[in-house]
């Protein structure tokens, strides 16, 4: 099941996170300059400067402590300083039929696409599952969910273009509970986080849905471009006001990105990461595992 | 976030008044902000590393301004190198001397190339061109689509042969652009991760086979540290003309742009702001724009740069001369008036300090006070002017008159100046206080 992640992850663990390797082994002692450079590494790879020094000054404090000397130590430290920052919950078995997941992010950081993944995964699983083109702003986003839906041989509720994505979701919700589909899955617009009208739209979307089925959305996911900097806390802090974020979706990990802002995400905003995309394919999707995802980035080669 | 910022480094400054010079360690601080609102803003590690290392160097022996605080000095000596780092406005694309002009796009996938494509077909249609769209993306599902509907809506011509080889399409596009009279091609390619050979090889292709005139590069204006691997490696593989930043209507810092600048030394020329596909939504880029985003320091920049143009050094020096003798008067509080008026619209002004900015962002302020005020004074005599006090019922009668003001309104600037006048005797003894070529605090 991880081999995939490893391999996705593999161009990272060679980037920064291999680098971690180097430097502990290249150095002996813990010293101020071996905590500058794993400074330098954390803020390279997106973690942001508050999440980086509170690592730092909580790694300087333990290794006074406990008296922490070598670098293998120090090694093992780090991992668990990154795992306690990513404990996440174990991504739930869809028991509410028709389980709902409502997809959503800013433009561009692979929703659709990301729909199509998780469409896979769960018909991989004998699950029977719908998929809502809401997006019906972007130009052919519906042709593109619709494609998808023909590929994976699922079924995709779509109306015109330009139509109003709250009836498209509200059609969809009903055909999901008509037709006992297992997952129903919402594909929205992309969305800046400062655009207020946009974010009524998909507040409104919520809403349209939770009437329909109680306790939906059971799962909102916001998809985060790996690529993306210190931006992508204020894109969940925004996004986390109009519908309950409950998983992000790493997408792009495939590249030389790390992602590291999940961790100040995680730590200020509580959303753990469920899902990472490493790739252009509707099996390059892995369920996020913190252990696994911590390990593999701090393996010795 | 972005106040959080501006406030912290308003106290870390508002600490370095009262210094003459700039020293390493009066500005140690300072600086240390600074990088840490460069980071945040997403500039890459070792390009802020290189560029506080450089700020430092500049600014230790820097005389300090008679008219700007010490710490309002580093923010504009910071801001100055961001400028100059970020470039120059550059929107020219290079034209062919014989049609078409070809123009390829290119990027990672979702920084929004293709609504960039056709924004730029919107653009050159408004100054005259007649655009083709190329689609060039054949493995994303409906990429072609979109690019059609896009078109469409634009009335510019979408050449696609569907899921065909993009470097065969490109060179018919070219071809189908030289009979149809179009005279710009732009090639909308498909998004790769700069680590994908295989996909970095093919447009290399592309850009051998149909030989582009102008390549742009297109990067999301959200991206973090990693924009520094993907800007050089796309800019060694196809050695771009120029880089286009998208989303920035979002409330990114876009200190990518600053990165793609330190290492590729390739110009920024377009910002794309929202997803409609208009002529409107392509902006020129400005340097100072962006280097006080990426600062997230309101203006302050502006307000000491215009205060350096317009109040004169000399003058300064005169009037602190007079008002440590106590000998303010109302033809100084008129030059010191011209002299901020010079500045521009006081609200503009007012709102450019960080602080007091927040304060008085919505106040308005009535610009023919300003007029009044000085119609006022100039009804006076030189000695009246000279000599306030002297100032009986008579004469502020006259002056009223003269002005065609009300004897109150006389009245309220004598009162006004009296009050500046005790607040200049308070500052006395105590220099390298306050914004003493600015006194705004008589308005």
């Amino acid at each position: 099941m991880f081999g995939k992640l490893k391999k996705g992850l593999s161009k990272t663990r060679g980037g920064v996170f291999g680098k971690i390797n180097r430097i502990l082994t290249a150095k002996r002692k813990i010293d101020d300059d071996l905590l500058d450079e794993l400074e330098e590494l954390l803020i390279t790879a997106d973690v942001g400067v508050s999440a980086t020094l509170d690592m730092i000054e909580n790694i300087r404090q333990k290794v006074r402590k406990e008296k922490y000397e070598t670098t293998e130590e120090l090694n093992r430290l780090i991992i668990e300083a990154v795992r306690e920052e990513l404990t996440f919950d174990e991504p739930p078995i869809p028991d509410s039929k028709p389980y709902v997941i409502l997809m959503i992010g800013v433009n561009g950081t692979g929703k659709t696409t990301s729909t199509a993944k998780l469409a896979h995964y769960y018909k991989q699983q004998g699950k029977d599952v719908l998929l809502a083109a809401a997006d019906t702003f972007r130009a052919a986003a519906i042709d593109q969910l619709a494609t998808w839906g023909e590929r994976l041989g699922v079924r995709v509720i779509r109306h015109q273009a330009h139509s109003d994505p709250a009836a498209v979701v509200f059609d969809a919700c009903a055909s999901a509970v008509a037709s006992h589909a297992d997952v129903l899955i919402i594909d929205t617009a992309g969305r800046l986080h400062n655009k207020v009208n946009l974010m009524n739209e998909l507040e409104k979307i919520n809403r349209v849905i939770s009437r329909q089925i109680p306790d939906a959305p059971h799962e909102v996911i916001l998809v985060l471009d790996a690529g993306n900097g210190q931006n992508a806390v204020q894109q969940a802090r925004e996004f986390i006001k109009v519908a309950k974020v409950n998983a992000l979706f790493l997408s792009k990990l495939d590249g030389t990105a790390k992602g590291g802002v999940v961790l100040g995400i995680k730590k200020e905003l509580g959303i753990p990461v469920r899902y990472i995309g490493v790739g252009e394919q509707v099996d390059d999707m892995e369920r996020f595992d913190a252990g696994a995802f911590v390990e593999g980035l701090f393996e010795k080669e | 976030m972005l106040e959080d910022l501006s406030g912290k480094l308003e106290s870390t400054l508002r600490r370095l008044r009262g210094y003459g010079k700039l020293t390493e360690n009066n500005i140690a601080d300072a600086l240390k902000e600074i990088r840490r609102a460069l980071l945040e803003a997403d500039v890459n590690y070792k390009v802020v590393k290189e560029f506080i290392d450089e700020v430092q160097k500049e600014a230790v022996g820097e005389e300090v301004l008679k008219s700007v605080t010490p710490g309002q000095m580093i923010v504009k000596i910071v801001n100055d190198k961001l400028v100059k780092l970020l470039g120059t406005t550059a929107t020219q694309i290079k034209s062919a001397g014989i049609p078409p002009t070809i123009i390829m796009i290119a990027g990672l996938q979702g920084s929004g190339k293709t609504t960039f494509s056709a924004k730029l077909a919107a653009w050159l249609q408004k100054r005259g061109r007649k655009p083709m769209l190329a689609a060039l993306d054949v493995y994303r599902p409906a990429a072609i689509q979109q690019l059609k509907v896009l078109g469409r809506g634009l009335n510019v011509p979408v050449y696609e042969e569907g899921p065909g080889d993009p470097i065969r399409i490109g060179m018919n596009a070219v071809n189908a652009a030289r009979r149809q009279m179009c005279d710009t091609v732009i090639l909308d390619t498909a998004g790769r991760l700069h680590v994908d050979e295989a996909m970095m090889r093919e447009l290399v292709n592309v850009k051998n086979r149909v030989r582009p005139h102008e390549i742009l590069f297109v990067a999301d204006g959200m991206t973090g540290q990693d924009a520094v691997n993907t800007a050089s490696e796309f800019a060694e593989k196809l050695n771009y003309d120029g880089v286009v930043l998208t989303k920035m209507d979002g409330d990114t810092r876009g200190g990518a742009a600053l990165s793609i600048r330190a290492v590729t030394g390739k110009p920024i020329k377009f910002l794309s702001i929202g997803e409609k596909t208009t002529a409107e939504t392509i902006e020129p880029f400005f340097p100072d724009r962006l280097a006080s985003r990426i600062l997230g320091m309101g203006d302050v920049v502006s307000l000491v740069e215009k205060a350096q143009e317009t109040i004169d050094q000399e003058k300064a020096a005169k009037l602190e001369e007079r008002l440590r003798k106590n000998q303010f008067t109302l033809e100084d509080f008129l030059e010191q008036l011209q002299q901020i008026k010079k500045m521009g619209p006081l609200e503009n002004l007012l709102g450019m300090i960080p602080g007091i900015g927040a304060q008085l962002k919505n106040v308005k302020v009535d610009p023919k006070a300003f007029s009044r005020t000085e119609a006022i004074i100039y009804s006076m005599t030189r000695e009246e002017r000279e000599k306030p006090q002297i100032l009986n019922g008579s004469r502020r009668k006259r002056i009223a008159r003269g002005s065609g003001t009300r004897v109150q309104d006389v009245k309220q600037l004598i009162k006004q100046y009296d009050q500046m006048k005790k607040m200049f005797k308070q500052m006395k003894g105590r220099p390298g206080k306050g914004l003493r070529g600015l006194p705004l605090n008589f308005m």
